[in-house]
């Protein structure tokens, strides 16, 4: 896949299987969106090919390969209702107006939108929106959906309701997915395998536990979300101790890090607390070294200045290669 | 200070006033005076009754309509190309198709007359020469351009993942088209469409040179009874009725295009995906044929003698030799042209210059009542306001018939609308911080007008300067109807005489003179579009 010679992706070896729901995570620009495309007919690739149960769709055009892709801004055809917008794909297929109205009413309904069939697009809200493009994918009743950061647009609150929604509905249906998001917890949330993609190539694919545990790159653990990457020295030391035999970066799995009291562990200062998702995260020095720790405040809670012990579980260490 | 200012100002108001005022009004009422006083009316009344008027009105619309569905289906794939795909020369076609928009209209006439030749369709029973064919050719040549940019603009601001949506839910590309392109399209189709109309309704000298006496319009007709024979009362009622059609469609057009305004939504621009060689293959022969063909056999019939082979300049060189049938020689036509020219962009630049001062800073009123009011002159036809300065400029108390001038200031007259459409929206353009800028650095307002305004001003008047400059070096309509001097006359009345005329000799000259004609012409433009482009100036024509 490759635009005006300067490759977009390349070497991308992607399953996914009937019922499964595939997440293509990564940073903005690494090429997720032109997998989508390439995958659904609007780009040509260079080289490579695209499969459907042993059949190359390769050189079949868009229309015909029967997927669905759902786009960042919804695309909505304005000068259409929600009604014309859902049945388009029925009205393409040549359905008759009385199946199509039943249709479109039954894929409203799976998206909780019964009885917006005569509402303006244009009246909508965002994640109205998103839901209209979403049932006109559906009601086309596609072999393999592709969502594009479909909630990309939305605000954190908006987007996380919609996400819990949009897994159950994925469920339900069992239809083959490909996600595309730059949002680990929205991949986290949606995925039965992540897929972590860097510079044009998959850096990691796996299970959501899988790639949580062993990211395998730096790139796939700060996608993911790890935040404690440590720098090791020559002889495989840092402020910790000795955390490997030679010189990399490491991850401290924040899951596997506990802070105790003064004594315990490695001994360390709270230099700020935070909160992610309203749970605490203490943000401690071992010597110039910040490692961010889940603190659970049933157990004792910790104030900025204390001095306390950094617990390292036996899992914590994860090497990882650049 | 403050008096100064009251002073300038006054000057900006009047100065546009007065010329609009004398040049174009005056002579428009004297039309609409003449045409419905007493005599007038009658001749307005009876006109319907003859069958000759009745055949020339209904040839007049039917050419007109039929020209602009020509156009739209020769230029939609074009725009299709230029607005949705990614090819080497882009930029380079969307130029190219834009010349023959600017071309002098007797050139394009005499061009298609020797493609015509060329091919064997100017006598005999396939003859094209005199027919409602040939004005139908160089109809669509000329606004070929037209579609080309308007529709083809508003299609690039269209969002493409409405189609691509389509596609993927099982649409070929014909059903997106017709389903989701097409219903937001063709407001801008329409707008398009309604110009192209206007255009082909109002064209002069393409029908003059094409049609011969058997295939009159409105316009030439005026034309004939006003300077052939002499009948200004007929010429009136005629130029009465076409006023009043070109009124009207000026009035459809604005509707459409306001409502264009409102559906236009710009949106992200991704990048655009790459040609196909098939598309690209078929609408470069397309537009080659249409556009590329007239062009390629006028100049090479510039360069050839009939029966006898191979090249030859003769015909350049015959430019500057005197013949009968010209007062001057052509080369002295072409001089008189480029003198004109430069006296006409000059005085756009002045008028449009002030009125585009008095649009964007004037009060509501008087701005809004300028921004039209000088546009007129480009709704109306070329033969309107000609005729009109016949007769009302010819007669006491405004009696110009020996003004050498009259000339350049009808090309000024058209040449203005040109520069204000340049200048005005360059001048909205400038960001306000700019000034606010200045104003914090401790620039009075006349010094942020002097270091802010009028040297982004300047590179907008100089763009409306080429244009007016084009405009008055092909000019033809209006200038065939003012007073002569046989020794003012320009090229392309220059170059009609001589394409009116029978033998080699004086066809080959004719050739050459348009090549010169539409180089000096399509390079101006260009230039001046290449280099307006690179600047921060606005607006499109």
């Amino acid at each position: 896949m490759a635009f005006d010679g300067e490759p977009v992706l390349s070497g991308v070896d992607l399953m996914v299987a009937r019922g499964e729901v595939v997440v293509l995570l990564g940073p903005s620009g690494c090429g997720k969106s032109t997998l989508l495309r390439a995958v659904a007919g609007l780009e040509q690739p260079l080289a490579g090919r695209v499969l459907w149960d042993g059949e190359d769709l390769t050189d079949m055009p868009t229309h015909q390969r029967g997927f669905g892709l759902v786009f960042q801004d919804h695309a909505l055809f304005g000068h259409r209702d929600v009604a014309g917008n859902v049945a388009f794909g029925l009205r393409v297929a040549g359905l008759a107006a009385e199946a199509r109205a039943h249709r479109v009413a039954r894929s409203l309904a799976l998206v909780g939108l019964e009885g917006f069939e005569g509402r303006r697009v244009d009246t909508l809200s965002g994640g109205e929106a998103q839901r209209v493009a979403l049932a006109r994918s559906l009601a086309a009743a596609p072999r393999l959906l592709m969502l594009d950061e479909p909630l990309g647009s939305l605000d954190r609150s908006l987007r996380e309701r919609l996400t819990a929604e949009l897994g159950v509905l994925l469920r339900r249906l069992g239809l083959a997915a490909l996600h595309v998001t730059h949002d680990h917890d929205e991949a986290f949330a949606l995925a039965d395998r992540i897929a972590v993609l860097g510079a044009g190539r998959i850096d990691r694919i796996g299970t959501p536990d899988e790639v949580w545990d062993d990211p395998g790159t730096v790139h796939a653990a700060r996608c993911l979300g790890h935040e404690n990457l440590v720098g090791l020295d020559d002889a495989g030391r840092c402020a910790l101790g000795r955390l490997g035999s030679g010189p990399g970066i490491v991850l401290l799995r924040s899951d596997s890090l506990s802070v105790g009291a003064p004594g315990e562990g490695v001994s360390a200062v709270v230099a700020a607390t935070s909160r992610r998702s309203g749970r605490m995260v203490a943000h401690v020095l071992v010597g110039d070294l910040e490692v961010r720790v889940p603190v659970d405040e049933s157990i004792h809670g910790v104030r900025v200045g204390d001095p306390v012990g950094l617990v390292m579980g036996h899992d914590a260490v994860v090497p990882l290669s650049s | 200070m403050i008096r100064l200012r009251a002073a300038l100002a006054a000057v900006a108001v009047l100065v546009p006033a007065a010329f609009l005022g004398v040049f174009f009004l005056y002579p428009v009422g004297s039309i609409l005076v003449r045409g419905l006083g007493a005599d007038g009316l009658d001749r307005l009344i009876e006109l319907p009754g003859r069958a000759s008027f009745r055949s020339v009105a209904w040839f007049t619309l039917w050419q007109a309509v039929v020209s602009t569905v020509l156009t739209v289906v020769v230029a939609l794939p074009g725009a299709h190309l230029l607005a949705r795909r990614r090819f080497r020369g882009r930029s380079l076609l969307r130029a190219a198709a834009t010349v023959p928009f600017v071309l002098p209209t007797v050139v394009v006439g005499g061009a298609f007359l020797a493609l015509f030749e060329r091919l064997g369709l100017a006598d005999g029973p396939l003859r094209l020469t005199r027919t409602a064919w040939a004005i139908l050719a160089a109809h669509v040549f000329f606004n070929v351009a037209v579609v080309l940019r308007t529709v083809g603009t508003f299609w690039e601001g269209l969002d493409p993942r409405a189609v691509e949506q389509a596609r993927v839910l099982g649409a070929s590309p014909a059903q997106a088209f017709r389903w989701v392109t097409w219903p937001r399209l063709w407001p801008a189709v329409a707008a398009a469409s309604s110009i192209v109309f206007l255009f082909c309704f109002t064209s002069f000298g393409v029908v003059l040179v094409l049609g011969g006496p058997t295939r009159a319009t409105l316009e030439t007709e005026v034309w004939r009874h006003a300077v052939f024979r002499g009948d200004l009362a007929s010429a009136t009622a005629l130029a009465l009725v076409q006023l009043a059609a070109v009124v009207a469609m000026v009035v459809v057009t604005n509707r459409l295009q306001r409502r264009r305004a409102v559906t236009q939504r710009v949106v992200r621009r991704a990048l655009p995906p790459r040609a196909s060689g098939r598309l690209l293959a078929g609408n470069l022969a397309l537009l080659g044929v249409v556009l590329g063909l007239p062009i390629a056999v006028l100049v090479e019939r510039s360069l050839t003698r009939a029966n006898v082979g191979g090249f030859t300049l003769d015909h350049y060189g015959a430019l500057a030799d005197r013949v009968n049938l010209l007062p001057v020689s052509a080369l002295g036509a072409l001089r008189n042209s480029l003198v004109f020219a430069v006296v006409a962009a000059g005085l756009a630049v002045l008028v449009g210059g002030l009125a585009s001062v008095v649009v964007v800073h004037g009060r509501r009123a008087v701005a809004r009542a300028f921004d039209l009011g000088m546009m007129l002159p480009l709704g109306a036809s070329a033969v309107t306001v000609g005729f009109g300065m016949l007769i009302a400029l010819s007669e006491p108390p405004l009696d110009f018939r020996s003004s050498r001038w009259l000339v350049p200031v009808a090309h000024a007259l058209i040449g203005v609308p040109f520069v204000m459409r340049v200048v005005v929206p360059t001048l909205r353009g400038i960001d306000v911080r700019l000034r606010e800028a200045a104003a914090t650095l401790g620039a009075t307002p006349a010094r942020v007008r002097r270091e802010i305004d009028l040297p982004i001003a300047a590179r907008a008047l100089a763009v409306g300067a080429g244009f007016s400059f084009a405009v008055s070096l092909g000019e033809f309509g209006a200038t065939s109807f003012l007073p002569r001097h046989p020794d003012r006359l320009t090229a392309p009345l220059a170059l009609f005489r001589l394409l009116s005329q029978p033998g080699d000799a004086l066809r080959g000259q004719a050739m050459a003179l348009a090549v010169v004609l539409m180089l000096v012409t399509a390079l101006s433009v260009l230039a001046i579009e290449g280099w307006g482009r690179r600047g921060t100036v606005r607006g499109d024509l």
